[in-house]
């Protein structure tokens, strides 16, 4: 197989088509590329396996998320499951068929749209595709609502594959992390669906289940409740907050595996753990902020930020999509800030800013992806000041710069 | 309280502090990767092969144009100039041999590649006058050394190319330890020439109103220790801690406008052999490594010199290897017939890559380098050594990863800044992130260890060129 590839490779030289086949080949085979000049020799790593550790990092989430939305959507009928066990309730025949029949599609539609546009794009632009997609593929399900109907999946990904990466040049060359781009697409552009308390958990739109119950489900999310004041009305514990059993996008839900993944992305030093670590502080200070105005009674009851700003600062991280955001998306090399200080001010304003969105935007109480998009747009900001301030130290020292001319130099020697 | 006495302290050291880049430091890199590969040459000598042939490119003389002196049939003696550099005539570059010339290959616009010269049977050498270097002034040795032909030994910061005999630099930086793959052992190499060591810096010595700095292992150890006219430094750490570059950036870094020049301890030897005796002698103590050399150790040849005999003498393994004239990192690729370089004191053969490797990108790896942990596995054991191969480990890619270059690279310069800085010909970001600072060489560690196989090395190299076309 390897030399018939070999041999198709040879043949596909020159032509248009090549690299779509590459991009298959390089997938079964690491090419036999050797080196010419520079080093003669390389480090083993290349993008594919540097996704490819994200990809792992995303798989135990994606699991979560797949029975979390069958768990999600049969406690939405038959009402939650009293003395509640991992084994019996959750990791169950029935919730993995519902949360496969409802990820699986999300899953297919954004890897089939979108690597299909990036193989157009790599054919008439005449470059290798980039594995770029991989990641943001996966991450895609991941942060969008389980009942996310397909056909707007699939404009939003072509439209945040387009707009926010190839018009850029591709991987690499982009402004906007491409995923959290489609997650905005679908915000904007269909919010009345995209908001609210019926996408969460699936058949809540349908109202597939009003034979079973004379309520339709309510899918409304921990932040939902929280956004209306009615933070007595939910009765997830902490503990279920922390392990994921809670309404919400996809993968978001389970703390627990979303810093497992983050630990494992900081100890293979694929992902920054200065941007993820100063991250959380950001978000906690911002929790402790409102936590300090509804301390000092500066906001009532009465008010509609209320709850939220109550809500107990480090709860904010095990809610919602923030840890989520953070080590994930945050993350993204290309979108972030790319010096090692700088990545310091950008992950701890993506917190800040977080949380600061998630209490004060009254239609839609999450703010992670408009923080961390937002922080996208300022990261070459940061990283200039950053830069500059090493190019100042440069020009500095360079006030005092010895340069010798033929008289100078023979003082010089003289005196010494 | 510790705090307070330190900066009472540093306020008193206030006035000394300019002067503490004249004084001797310990340097400690911190940032870098030792590659350690298998086929590190034993510390014993092969007897010298008689090597028939020898041949000059005047391509290992970056930014140099040749102009002949000599024609295709001419005999010349060891140490006759055989070119000259087009824009500076007065750089002249010698014959390492005497004998006759018998090919002169050239390339596009005549352009000239090689000269090949037969070497004699009888060597003659040019007996130069000798001269008193204690005592001669700065010009008259500046004339000595041009005229010699080893004035290309003595190379310049910015643009690291050949230095310019009108320039005054303010200092001279000369590493007296190798960190590189399989890289020779100077404290070996150099041992008993001191004589020569001694000649050569005292007459540069003369030719910078500045210091001469060395970095080594150490003072005990070093040939170095003993020696007169130069500040020595103790320098530790992981490669690039024997890069000349890593040693300017901690003693003392290059401004825009300063000049400094560069020398390898081994042209040391031969600059002071001719300021002793009067003679060019073009020798070499090579080190022969990599895991494809059967027995890897040190020889002595001549610069030029064929290489066929020295492979079949150390004995190369059977299958398709990659030669080159220098370390896996900066060296250029030559082959089995080719001649030893200029500039080169080391030989290395390792396997070529040219195989797919199945899945090879999520697969764990256990017999590479890696800088990571993604399924791989070199941080477990430091010492391990590797049997590295030619192959890239994955395809070209635009720059993605970020954070990574820096865990590498001890200079105080963003490299992926100035790395894109060059790929798009901004003069102004290049000059303000530190290109007048390195040499590609410094950029071989980023280039090694980059995800997206991008040539950091010929991107430095370009940006250099095309710095010095536009400012000179």
């Amino acid at each position: 197989m390897k030399q018939k590839l070999h041999e198709i490779k040879e043949s596909f030289k020159g032509n248009k088509w090549a690299p779509a086949f590459n991009a298959i080949h390089t997938f079964l085979y690491t090419p036999n590329e050797v080196t010419h000049s520079g080093t003669h020799v390389k480090a083993a790593d290349d993008l594919k396996r540097t996704m490819n550790t994200v990809i792992q990092a995303l798989i135990p989430v994606l699991l979560f998320g797949i029975f979390n939305a069958g768990y999600q959507h049969y406690s939405a009928i038959e009402g939650f499951p009293e003395n509640f066990s991992v084994l019996e309730h959750f990791i169950t025949w029935r919730n993995f068929v519902v949360g496969l029949t409802t990820v699986l599609p999300l899953l297919i539609v954004s890897y089939g749209v979108g690597l299909a546009i990036e193989f157009v794009f790599a054919v008439i632009k005449g470059h290798e595709v980039e594995e770029g997609y991989l990641v943001t593929g996966i991450l895609v399900p991941l942060i969008v609502p389980v009942d996310t109907p397909l056909w707007m999946l699939a404009i939003a990904v072509a439209f945040g594959v387009v707009i926010g990466k190839e018009v850029f040049g591709g991987t690499g060359m982009n402004i906007l992390n491409p995923a959290l781009t489609i997650r905005a697409f679908l915000f904007f552009a269909y919010p009345t669906w995209m908001s609210g308390d019926k996408v969460w958990v699936h058949g809540a739109v349908d109202g597939l289940t009003k034979a079973n119950s004379t309520d339709a489900i309510s899918g409304e999310t921990i932040l939902g409740f929280l956004a209306q004041n009615r933070a007595e009305d939910y009765a997830y514990s902490i503990s279920d907050m922390f392990f994921g059993f809670i309404p919400g996008s996809v993968g978001e839900t389970s703390a627990l595996l979303i810093l497992l993944g983050g630990l494992y992305l900081i100890f293979t030093k694929i992902a920054s753990w200065r941007i993820m670590l100063s991250a959380v502080l950001g978000a906690l200070a911002m929790g402790l902020i409102f936590n300090a105005v509804v301390d000092f009674g500066w906001i009532g009851t009465y008010s509609k930020f209320y709850s939220l700003m109550a809500f107990d600062f480090w709860k904010h991280l095990i809610v919602g999509g923030l840890a989520f955001g953070i080590v994930y998306m945050a993350t993204d090399p290309v979108t972030g800030s790319q010096t090692n200080k700088g990545k310091w001010f950008y992950g701890f304003f993506i917190g800040f800013i977080s949380v600061m969105i998630r209490v004060f935007n009254p239609g839609y109480p999450e703010g992670v992806f408009l923080a961390i998009l937002l922080m996208n747009v300022f990261a070459p900001t940061i990283d200039h000041y950053v830069v500059q301030a090493n190019v100042k130290r440069r020009k500095k020292r360079a006030e005092k710069a010895v340069i010798y001319t033929e008289e100078s130099a023979s003082l010089e020697t003289q005196s010494a | 309280m510790r705090f307070a006495l330190s900066m009472l302290l540093a306020v008193f050291l206030q006035p000394n502090i300019n002067g503490l880049k004249d004084m001797s430091q310990d340097i400690k890199i911190k940032k870098g990767l030792s590659i350690n590969l298998l086929g590190g040459a034993e510390h014993t000598f092969h007897k010298e092969v008689a090597s028939s042939t020898y041949v000059i490119y005047p391509t290992d003389f970056h930014g140099l144009t040749p102009k002949l002196v000599i024609k295709e049939g001419a005999h010349v003696k060891a140490g006759e100039t055989l070119f000259f550099d087009k824009n500076r005539p007065e750089v002249t570059v010698a014959s390492p041999v005497s004998g006759e010339i018998t090919e002169i290959a050239r390339g596009e616009r005549r352009r000239v590649l090689s000269i090949k010269i037969a070497a004699d049977k009888d060597q003659k050498a040019v007996e130069n006058e000798t001269i008193s270097f204690s005592e001669a002034s700065a010009a008259e040795l500046k004339a000595y050394l041009l005229a010699s032909g080893v004035w290309p030994f003595v190379k310049q910061r910015p643009y690291d190319v050949i230095a310019n005999p009108a320039g005054i630099p303010k200092a001279i930086f000369i590493s007296g330890l190798n960190t590189g793959p399989l890289n020779p052992d100077l404290d070996f190499v150099l041992r008993g020439q001191e004589e020569k060591l001694q000649a050569a810096l005292t007459a540069l010595k003369k030719l910078t109103p500045g210091s001469i700095h060395v970095g080594v292992e150490s003072k005990e150890n070093s040939v170095f220790g003993t020696l007169d006219h130069i500040n020595l430094h103790t320098v530790s750490g992981p490669h690039p801690a024997g890069l000349v570059g890593t040693q300017i950036a901690a003693i003392d870094p290059i401004s825009k406008g300063e000049l400094v020049w560069t020398i390898s301890a081994q042209d040391l030897v031969i600059i002071g052999e001719l300021l002793l005796t009067g003679r060019y002698n073009a020798s070499r103590t090579l080190a022969v490594t990599g895991s494809s050399v059967v027995a890897p150790q040190y020889i002595k040849s001549k610069i030029g010199a064929e290489l066929t005999g020295i492979f079949e003498a150390l004995g190369v393994k059977d299958g398709e290897q990659r030669f080159i004239n220098g370390d896996v990192l900066t060296g250029k690729k030559t082959s089995k017939e080719g001649s030893l370089g200029f500039y080169n004191t080391q030989l290395t053969v390792i396997p070529e890559g040219n195989d797919y490797e199945f899945f090879g990108w999520n697969k764990p790896v256990f017999n590479k380098i890696s800088p990571t942990r993604a399924l791989t596995f070199s941080w477990l054991n430091k010492r391990k050594k590797y049997d590295l191969d030619t192959n890239t480990n994955g395809e070209h890619r635009a720059f993605v990863i970020t954070g990574s270059y820096e865990e590498v690279f001890p200079l105080d310069i963003f490299p992926m800044q100035l790395l894109k800085a060059c790929m798009v010909k901004d003069l102004d970001d290049m000059e303000n992130l530190g290109l007048y600072e390195v040499a590609p060489e410094d950029f071989s560690l980023t280039e090694f260890i980059c995800i997206s196989k991008q040539p950091h090395q010929d991107i430095i190299r370009k940006g250099l060129d095309l710095m010095q076309q536009e400012l000179g």
